[in-house]
């Protein structure tokens, strides 16, 4: 063939070649932009959530002087202080600080400054000290929510009066104990101690954090021996039958099962025929359990998988049984793989919500579960609870408690990178 | 005796039986090990299993015997007057019965009657977990002495361990069967029960979805329509949205990812992108519900349309972006199955990057790619909390994204969250919705998982 007959053939491949490298360029920034989606996703997620729930871990104060007059409390000395009116304390304290007012409605208004705990701390401290009774003192009590909302600047001071929470007196009262130097934001510790409540000022996730914590102690103790058994079982021991076929298909399904479902599982295997207590963390815990299961074992199974033939096979010619060759040498090299997984399972099973709803763990309860069998509440389940709430001042806390989760997940997949990084320097 | 107290005294037993056993064993083999069938330590484990096994079945057995037959002595014990009422009244008797006993929160009035029950029902319970104490100590020392009695050096201790540590391997195995039979079961039982009351013919084709159900047999409107029509195109709807936005985003993503992104830049992008899929879905549902579902209104109705506040398209909009993680990693996988020889092949032929991919790359990666889809589906169609939070509980029958919709899985949430009557149709629709949800998803995911795996064998 001669030179000229390849020319027509490379021009027309040099015609086309522009064309095609416009389309991989494009197809090129679709991919980058695909990745960009995501990222920038991710981004606007947690950009969002911090600014809205950074500022509820601060908490207005004010700086009120009360004076614990034994005439106003209306005890006498003998007895408990507890039982004082403190209420009248505080609303004394506000009118010496702001004056008598005139109309019942003007006096509403000022008692709405203060959330209504501030007899209660001035109460505690009495308790704690009653040697105060008598004595004028200047003690920090919490704003209510409104205020807190309106100090925080989420509340619009522009707009008509009857259209915001927050009254135009009070906003004079507030800059006035501002000017004062008698207003300030703090840590929010009631945020961590308290439960529960439906003063958003006083709203706390502790108790959620403790169902959740009891939860995952009830899930742990069970998915992990449960889930190495069932791994090394199918890894080790399995015969290749049916029934070993059965088990695998299963977990795998088990895996890709709406979490949903197992709440439906959960009512009525442990709440309606075993009669267990509803709203309990324990039966929080076993729904969770049977929900993390097929997590756990496909990780372990991949971990056990990873650990070489030469040292099972080492062992057993030095004379060692199955079972002693899977607990003396595969599952200590194992170990980190499937604690990884296993942390991984614990991290889904603290996010989980749909399951606990099912099994009653949606009651507002306002004390810190003791035991295993006391109603309590769950943290994403508290979000959920919160995020449903139509006062404004909840959804603050909603994403402050999202935050605080988020906290919590990031940990626990840090320990999971932390133990595959050493894993990786042993094996 | 408190149940954990009584387990942990059983425990510390076991501890101690395990010494005894051990040192029973060297002594009688004078003091070294040579002489033992098995290492010292298995006639320890020996000896604990026999003191501990026995007890502890005996304890969950009791236990959970223990409350069915006290009821049934009560109620045997109450005067005729109760004993003769309806089952439903006896068993708010009953629940009222263990309130007062426990000392919670008694509904109605607190009479002779139900005093002298609850104090009834305390007595028994105290006789009951006293006798239960009595038997699983003497049970875990008379098993545990005759187990003692037996250790010998001829005796097979390790074998006989190693049985019943193979024991518990098995039966830890089967523990994941069981639990799809309890889910079959227990979803399927109550569905059986709702297709008594609702012909399964109007549940699957009746277009109107408002569960209510009378108070009084008179009542107006008193027979609520059980359509599941409505739920599924509703669920249809926000997968579809969900789809639209993971499926490009996440392939796309990819592609990039496997074929063009420098190392570097994939090993810092990919485990950023997995965080997506480790949020939870509560999360997602808030950021729905509060920022986009506003977001997406203003949007809409500066465009002129009329948008719904609880709008379908905000719920599949942050469903979609929960998805894109699965899509990613699962086409990831199926990108990089494709042996190298293939791609090499086409880049040898002069094909650009591009055009590898879109000609031969993804063409011979399709399957696992669609498994993979088919698997995001099934996750999308069971997903709860974004659509309990964000989509809405009127059941339309619309195929407008911007009017509410809902879906299967907020259907079951709200026929069961708050208290309820276990025979009422209403709960137990929501397991008929839980059957078919059930089967739908377990369809999507054999059918996925299939495709996936049998992809992954043919390039192996």
């Amino acid at each position: 063939m001669s030179s000229t007959g390849a020319n027509p053939v490379r021009s027309r491949v040099q015609a086309g070649l522009s064309r095609r490298y416009r389309r991989e360029f494009l197809f090129r920034a679709g991919g980058i932009v695909a990745t960009l989606i995501g990222l920038g996703f991710l981004v606007l997620f947690f950009g969002t959530l911090i600014m809205r729930g950074a500022s509820a871990f601060t908490q207005t104060q004010v700086l009120l002087d009360v004076d614990l007059d034994p005439g106003v409390l209306g005890v006498g000395a003998p007895v408990d202080v507890g039982l004082g009116d403190f209420d009248a304390v505080v609303s004394r304290a506000l009118r010496d600080r702001f004056g008598e007012l005139s109309t019942r409605e003007e006096r509403r208004q000022l008692s709405r400054l203060l959330s209504i705990d501030a007899a209660f701390r001035i109460r505690d401290a009495v308790r704690a000290e009653p040697g105060l009774v008598g004595q004028r003192v200047s003690v920090w009590v919490p704003a209510s929510a409104n205020i807190d909302m309106y100090v925080k600047g989420q509340v619009d001071a522009s707009i008509d009066e009857s259209l915001r929470p927050v009254s135009d007196m009070q906003i004079r009262w507030v800059e006035m104990l501002r000017d004062d130097g008698a207003l300030k934001r703090r840590f929010n510790t009631d945020l961590f101690a308290n439960g529960d409540s439906r003063e958003p000022e006083l709203a706390g996730i502790r108790g959620a954090l403790v169902g959740s914590f009891f939860m995952l102690i009830v899930t742990l103790v069970l998915a992990f021996p449960l889930g190495v058994a069932t791994a090394v079982y199918l890894e080790e021991f399995a015969p290749k039958n049916r029934w070993a076929d059965l088990v695998e298909v299963n977990i795998n399904n088990l895996a890709a099962v709406p979490s949903i479902v197992f709440g439906l599982l959960g009512l009525s295997l442990f709440i309606d025929w075993l009669s267990m207590p509803r709203s309990a963390p324990l039966v929080g815990g076993l729904v969770l359990t049977l929900l993390t299961l097929p997590v756990i074992i496909i990780s372990a199974r991949a971990a056990i998988k990873a650990v070489p033939p030469s040292i099972r096979e080492g062992a057993a010619a030095l004379g060692a049984s199955r079972i002693q060759v899977v607990g003396h040498h595969v599952l200590p090299l194992a170990l980190p793989g499937i604690l990884t997984g296993t942390i991984i399972g614990m991290s889904r099973a603290l996010g989980e919500t749909a399951p606990l709803l099912m099994i009653g763990m949606v009651a507002f309860i306002v004390d810190v579960p003791g035991s295993l069998s006391d109603p309590a509440t769950a943290l994403p389940v508290q979000i959920y609870l919160w995020a449903d709430s139509p006062e404004r001042a909840f959804a603050e806390k909603t994403a402050a408690a999202i935050l605080v989760l988020l906290g919590f997940l990031l940990l626990m997949n840090l320990a999971a990178v932390v133990i595959r990084k050493r894993m990786e320097t042993r094996l | 005796m408190e149940t954990s107290t009584l387990i942990l005294v059983l425990a510390a037993l076991a501890f101690a039986a395990f010494f005894l056993g051990r040192e029973r064993s060297l002594a009688l083999a004078g003091g070294s090990g040579r002489e033992l069938h098995s290492l010292p330590g298995y006639y320890g484990y020996f000896t604990a299993i026999w003191c501990l096994l026995p007890a502890l079945v005996v304890v969950a057995a009791w236990l959970w015997l223990e409350p069915r037959i006290i009821v049934a002595l009560i109620v045997k014990g109450l005067p005729d007057a109760e004993r003769s009422m309806s089952t439903g009244e006896l068993t708010l008797l009953v629940n009222n019965i263990q309130n007062l006993a426990a000392g919670d929160a008694v509904s109605g009035e607190v009479d002779a009657t139900l005093k002298a029950a609850s104090e009834r029902f305390l007595e028994y319970r105290g006789r009951s977990r006293v006798l239960l104490s009595v038997i699983a100590l003497g049970l875990a020392m008379g098993a545990g002495s005759l187990a003692l009695s037996r250790v010998r050096p001829g005796l097979r201790a390790r074998n006989r361990v190693e049985q019943v540590a193979r024991a518990f391997l098995v039966g830890a195995s089967s523990i994941a069967v069981f639990t799809t039979i309890g889910i079959v079961f227990s979803v399927l039982f109550e569905a059986i029960r709702f297709f008594q009351q609702v012909p399964l013919t109007e549940f699957l084709f009746g277009l109107n979805w408002s569960p209510q159900t009378a108070i009084r047999a008179d009542q107006i409107g008193s027979s609520g329509s059980f359509g599941i029509v409505p739920l599924l195109t509703g669920t249809l709807m926000i997968t579809l949205i969900a789809m639209f936005v993971a499926v490009p985003v996440g392939l796309m993503s990819a592609i990039y990812l496997a074929e063009y992104s420098p190392a570097r830049t994939r090993a810092f992008v990919k485990p950023t992108l997995e965080i997506l899929a480790g949020i939870p879905t509560v999360v997602y549902g808030f950021f729905a519900a509060l920022i986009v579902a506003p977001w997406v209104r203003r949007a809409g109705e500066a465009m002129g349309f009329e948008v719904a506040s609880e709008s379908a398209l905000a719920a599949g909009l942050v469903m979609g972006i929960m998805i894109i993680p699965l899509v990613s990693s699962l086409s990831d996988d199926a990108i990089n199955a494709v042996p190298s020889s293939m791609r090499d092949a086409a880049l040898g032929l002069g094909a650009t990057r591009s055009e590898t991919m879109t000609g031969v790359i993804l063409p011979a990666a399709l399957p696992g790619i669609v498994g993979g889809i088919l698997l995001a589906v099934s996750r999308a169609i069971g997903e709860t909390m974004i659509v309990v939070m964000a989509a809405g509980l009127a059941a339309n029958l619309t195929a407008n994204p911007f009017e509410a919709v809902t879906t299967v899985t907020v259907q079951i949430v709200t026929l069961l969250v708050g208290d309820q009557e276990f025979d009422s149709a209403k709960t137990l629709a929501a397991f008929a919705l839980g059957l078919v949800l059930f089967l739908i998803t377990m369809f999507f995911n054999v059918v996925g998982l299939n495709i996936v795996r049998k992809y992954r064998e043919q390039y192996e």
